[in-house]
């Protein structure tokens, strides 16, 4: 479709200008990833090579009474057969790999399932052959005795009484008391500040609403793919697409009880994560086969055992109660979101806990949080995890309440929006924040005042992520002529190899095109922490920022030394390095690079951090939506995307990130979700019926860069990977019920939700 | 491991003896984008792959006014909506022709591939069905002509016997004051399978209807021919209380289920949208020509 603007698209509202830091130059792996050349795990070969496949449950739930692999070991081809007994341990210590402590029994039995089969798609046995097909044949071969159980899939369902439950050794954690009552219920817990019975008496009006949102995946286009070459040695290489090479060097030693050092993880090119490439699935799997046959052995997954047994983000109940005086001040609110975790305890609940309320300066406010295990796969991260589901619900909530006050749905989160100084329902104080600065640039922009089509409704919603810091590494090195090779830990899922050299070039005052990024493998830098929680381009761009500046005090006593000068007596400025008092005496980066060689060797500088001046997101949006009233058919007509992101580094990528959130959010929104069964299998594993949307179904997704700078990083950076995937669900929800008359408090708000919600 | 075999004949007599001998071990291949699928996922288990595209019957595309246009079985879809003839004459087969899947995909599927395959959203087949098209089909026992509306026999089920193959598909010219259009429902607006899909076809006669013909996709085991939608309009007025007329006929025709891509209700309710849809739609090409 095409428009014609009366605004400026994608603007960057800037408040201070760099050299490097702010500028768009082409990203350096974009030639190999544009030409097919860039080579990602599926592209992975070596001498020998063997191809591995899984047997997998087709049940949700049920009692594994018994495994026969004798017909598939017996296979022509078949070189090794592995189930959960291969593993030869059953500790359950507790361990912590970043996403928080838990069972070691619980990690192994989610690679190959022990005693029981939790949902569909579920491992059971892996088989390595000589190709494929004989794989995938064996696989076909082995026999097992199911004790099949009834399921449970949703978080109302596993918290009824007389729910099936899944471990019979799960005792709630109950507002931090363990307590001895067996059920799916993992932990509740709770956050409070002030007395909302008393925010409620003082409120003129309350909303009081349950929302549920569906399972959704990441869908990353890349399958989960891995490749593990046990050598006689005894040490472990695995190749694999990950977005933590170190975080599956640590899960693999847990697993696998062998020290880090025996394990060195390859990080490929990676073709999506949004934080679902964090677990191992196959990894270990691959290692186990390749132990047993001493051959290097490859896994990839179908596009339907990346929906059915990997990583979704949950679905969620909330209930939200809200209430305000009639001059729009929010005197109390109470959230309860339940979430799934999937088979295993660890939902995002926790970060939906902490996100629920952060937008607002509550007075009395409880959020209570509910980690409720089904019969799914265990959920993983799905951008700022947990967060929209708890938007979907707040937001929603607040935007009627703002319709019952006959206010401005801006006006009122700008009256109670959260800024320095506020302390949050679940406990920390904001440092400086930018959502004032982002509702003020939504209110003011033109979108939100331009005329508006028949069957057409226009919502508005806010999210927050906290975002994170986590440990990062960074290596540069000086070369003769003049360019710097820079080697990092952090895998590259958003444009980070571009933002983090670009931030070293920005410290030597030389063109980014002159860093020469490298994600490496995890024997060839310092231990780097996952891609996650938008902590990349904050954290280790801020470990670039430190090896360079290593690098150019080197540089200045070298200049020093050659001048036969006092270092204190030499600076570098944009590149150019001289003397304080001199004019005579100076060089650029590239002549005094030239000259390292005969004058005491090559430079380079090292940097291992990390950062806790963490800056949170706030990210908004306005959407137009046009409801085709006799189909239910929903088209984002308009959408503006805008976010507090600190300082962007790299503008295009930092729009790529709000316009990729958004869309994934629209999907959301609109039809994305898991369609389960009576038998509680998904039915809709394909891409085809899980229906992302394409970009046929898409308007331009316009984006406001708001910076506010984030005072805990020198060049102001704030994570922005994740806060722009909440606010499209309620944003949508909010624009239908504009458009339509009616309100939506489930996901997928689909045609068919729709038309039966209008009730004719 | 398991192989299949491929075999590439250049005659019809050919292919029928392959198909023979092999029985259901064995499907004819044209474009492949359903059957390369569902091998892979296991729908089929065969020993053997008869690839039509080699026979000159099946990759027929030819028109005239006075013996109307044949479609080979294997024909792409690229060369039905790229004809001219095609495109001028028989608009509602280049309506289904040009949907079904992306670009790349209709460079090798086919209609003949898309009406054996006998899936109940098969887009093509109302419009076919609208433009009263006959499945040419030969076998062992020589040829026979099927009328499209009695080809699907159930949920991936036909009328084709053992060794019997879709030579091509053959439509009458349309009759003067004609019109005919095929449109379907998807939540999505591209890469999508139809929740329900109505091809229609009218013969207009001073304004009025003298016949017209309704078929459903995505609401039945089969695509579902609803005779008795057009035969309640025959006579009246061409106008959108007519089309309601009809369309109401077809909502109660309908008979789907519920699924992961729309419930029984909703389905229903699209059959009366999309039917008063195209019918008005071509109504309207029924006027221009």
């Amino acid at each position: 479709m095409t428009q014609t603007l009366d605004y400026e698209p994608n603007m960057v509202l800037a408040t201070k200008t760099y050299d490097v830091v702010g500028t768009r130059p082409v990203r350096h792996d974009g030639a190999d990833k544009v030409t097919g050349r860039a080579l990602y795990g599926a592209d992975f070969a070596t001498a020998g090579l063997l191809h591995g496949s899984i047997l997998r449950s087709p049940h949700a739930h049920a009692r594994i009474k018994s495994i026969d692999t004798s017909a598939a070991k017996a296979l022509p081809g078949v070189a090794a057969v592995v189930t959960s007994a291969d593993f030869g341990s059953d500790s359950d210590a507790v361990v912590d790999l970043g996403e928080g402590a838990t069972s070691l029994k619980w990690l192994r039995d989610n690679v190959l399932a022990s005693d029981k089969a939790l949902y569909r798609g579920h491992a059971i046995a892996g088989v390595a052959a000589s190709n494929p097909h004989t794989a995938e044949e064996a696989v076909g071969l082995i026999e097992v005795e199911y004790e099949v159980l009834p399921p449970v899939v949703t978080v109302e369902d596993a918290m009824a009484d007389g729910a099936p439950i899944l471990h019979d050794d799960l005792k709630t954690e109950e507002l931090g008391e363990q307590t001895d009552t067996v059920s799916n219920v993992a932990q509740h817990f709770q956050h409070k500040k002030g007395d909302v019975s008393k925010g409620f008496a003082k409120a003129d009006v309350i909303v009081e609403r349950e929302y549920r949102a569906k399972t959704v995946h990441q869908g990353y286009i890349e399958p989960h793919n891995a490749t593990a070459l046990w050598n006689n040695d005894g040490r472990l290489h695995v190749w694999c697409s990950t977005q933590g090479a170190f975080t599956v060097r640590d899960a693999m030693a847990q697993l696998l009880d062998m020290p880090v050092s025996k394990i060195r993880v390859t990080p490929m090119e990676i073709g999506g994560g949004f934080g679902g490439k964090i677990p191992v699935y196959l990894e270990p799997v691959a290692a186990l086969l390749s132990r047993k046959t001493g051959s290097a052995v490859k896994m990839v997954m179908s596009r339907a055992d990346v929906f059915e047994a990997s990583g979704p983000t949950c679905g969620s109940w909330s209930r939200v109660k809200i209430g305000g005086t009639s001059d729009g001040t929010i005197t109390a609110c109470e959230v309860e979101l339940a979430c799934e975790a999937g088979a295993y305890p660890g939902s995002p609940v926790g970060a939906g806990a902490m996100c629920a309320l952060a937008a607002y300066d509550i007075e009395n406010g409880t959020v209570d949080g509910y980690d409720v295990v089904v019969n799914k796969p265990k959920t993983a991260a799905y951008r700022a995890p947990g967060a929209p589901n708890a938007a979907f619900a707040v937001e929603q909530a607040v935007d009627e309440l703002a319709q019952k006050l006959d206010m401005d749905p801006i006006e009122l989160r700008l009256k109670n929006a959260a800024k320095e100084g506020t302390r949050r329902v679940d406990g920390p104080t904001f440092n400086r924040v930018g959502l004032v600065e982002t509702l003020e640039a939504m209110r003011d922009h033109p979108h939100y005042s331009a005329p508006i089509g028949e069957n057409q409704g226009r919502g508005v919603a806010v999210g927050f992520w906290f975002n994170i810091g986590f440990d990062s590494s960074v290596n540069l090195a000086v070369n003769a002529d003049g360019t710097v090779i820079l080697t990092e830990g952090s895998t590259d899922i958003g444009g980070t190899r571009a933002s983090i050299a670009m931030q070293a070039a920005e410290v030597l005052g030389i063109p980014a095109e002159d860093v020469h990024p490298s994600v490496v493998d995890t024997d060839s830098i310092g231990f780097t922490a996952v891609t996650g929680g938008s902590r990349t381009t904050f954290a280790t761009g801020w470990a670039a920022y430190e090896a360079a500046q290593s690098v150019k005090k080197q540089m200045i006593e070298r200049a020093a030394a050659i001048w036969d000068v006092d270092a204190d007596a030499v600076d570098m400025n944009r590149g150019v390095i001289s003397s304080k008092s001199d004019p005579e005496l100076s060089m650029t980066f590239k002549e005094l690079a030239a000259q390292l060689g005969s004058s005491g060797g090559g430079i380079s500088g090292t940097a291992s951090v990390s950062p806790t001046g963490v800056g949170g997101s706030f990210a908004g949006n306005i959407v137009d939506v046009e409801v085709d009233p006799e189909t239910g058919k929903t088209d984002v007509v308009r959408f503006t995307a805008f976010q507090d992101v600190g300082k962007a580094i790299h503008p295009s990528y930092v729009e790529g990130q709000m316009q990729g959130g958004s869309v994934q959010g629209i999907g959301w929104a609109l039809n994305e979700e898991y369609y389960m069964n009576e038998a509680g299998g998904m039915d809709n594993s394909t891409l085809l019926d899980y229906r992302m949307p394409t970009s046929l179904d898409l308007p331009m997704i316009d984006t406001v860069i708001v910076e506010v700078a984030n005072p805990g990083h020198p060049f102001g950076v704030r994570g922005v990977g994740e806060a722009n995937i909440i606010p499209p669900t309620p944003a949508i929800a909010n624009a239908l019920q504009r458009a339509t008359g009616t309100r939506l408090f489930e996901t997928p708000m689909n045609p068919v939700a729709i038309t039966a919600a209008n009730g004719d | 491991m398991k192989w299949i075999d491929y075999e590439s004949p250049h005659s019809v007599r050919e292919a029928v003896d392959l198909l023979n001998e092999a029985g259901d071990r064995a499907r004819p291949l044209a474009g492949g984008t359903d059957l390369l699928v569902q091998l892979r996922a296991k729908a089929y288990d065969l020993d053997l792959v008869v690839d039509a595209k080699n026979i000159p019957e099946l990759n027929e595309l030819t028109y005239d006014p006075d013996n109307g246009l044949t479609i080979g079985a294997a024909v792409a879809c690229y060369r039905i909506y790229g004809n001219s003839s095609v495109r001028s004459v028989y608009p509602g087969i280049v309506d289904a022709a040009s949907l079904i899947g992306g670009t790349q995909i209709q460079g090798r599927a086919s209609l003949g591939g898309n009406l054996c395959n006998a899936a109940p959203s098969a887009d093509s087949v109302p419009p076919m069905i609208a433009y009263n098209g006959v499945a040419r089909i030969s076998g062992p026992n020589g040829s026979r002509e099927v009328a499209l509306e009695d080809f699907c026999t159930g949920v991936r089920q036909t009328v084709l016997e053992r060794g019997e193959i879709l030579v091509s598909l053959h439509f009458p010219t349309p009759e003067a004051n004609s019109g005919a259009n095929y449109i379907r429902f998807i939540p999505r607006n591209e890469m999508d399978i139809a929740v329900a899909g109505a091809g229609v076809s009218v013969v207009l006669d001073n304004g009025s209807i003298a016949s017209a013909r309704v078929t459903l996709a995505s609401v039945a085991p089969t695509p579902l021919f609803v005779a008795e939608a057009g035969e309640a309009i025959a006579g009246k007025p061409a106008t959108e209380e007519t089309a309601r007329i009809a369309s109401a006929i077809a909502r109660d025709a309908a008979r789907p289920i519920t699924d992961m891509r729309g419930t029984i209700e909703y389905r229903k309710r699209l059959c009366e949208v999309l039917t008063r849809r195209a019918l008005m739609t071509a109504i309207e090409r029924a006027k221009e020509n």
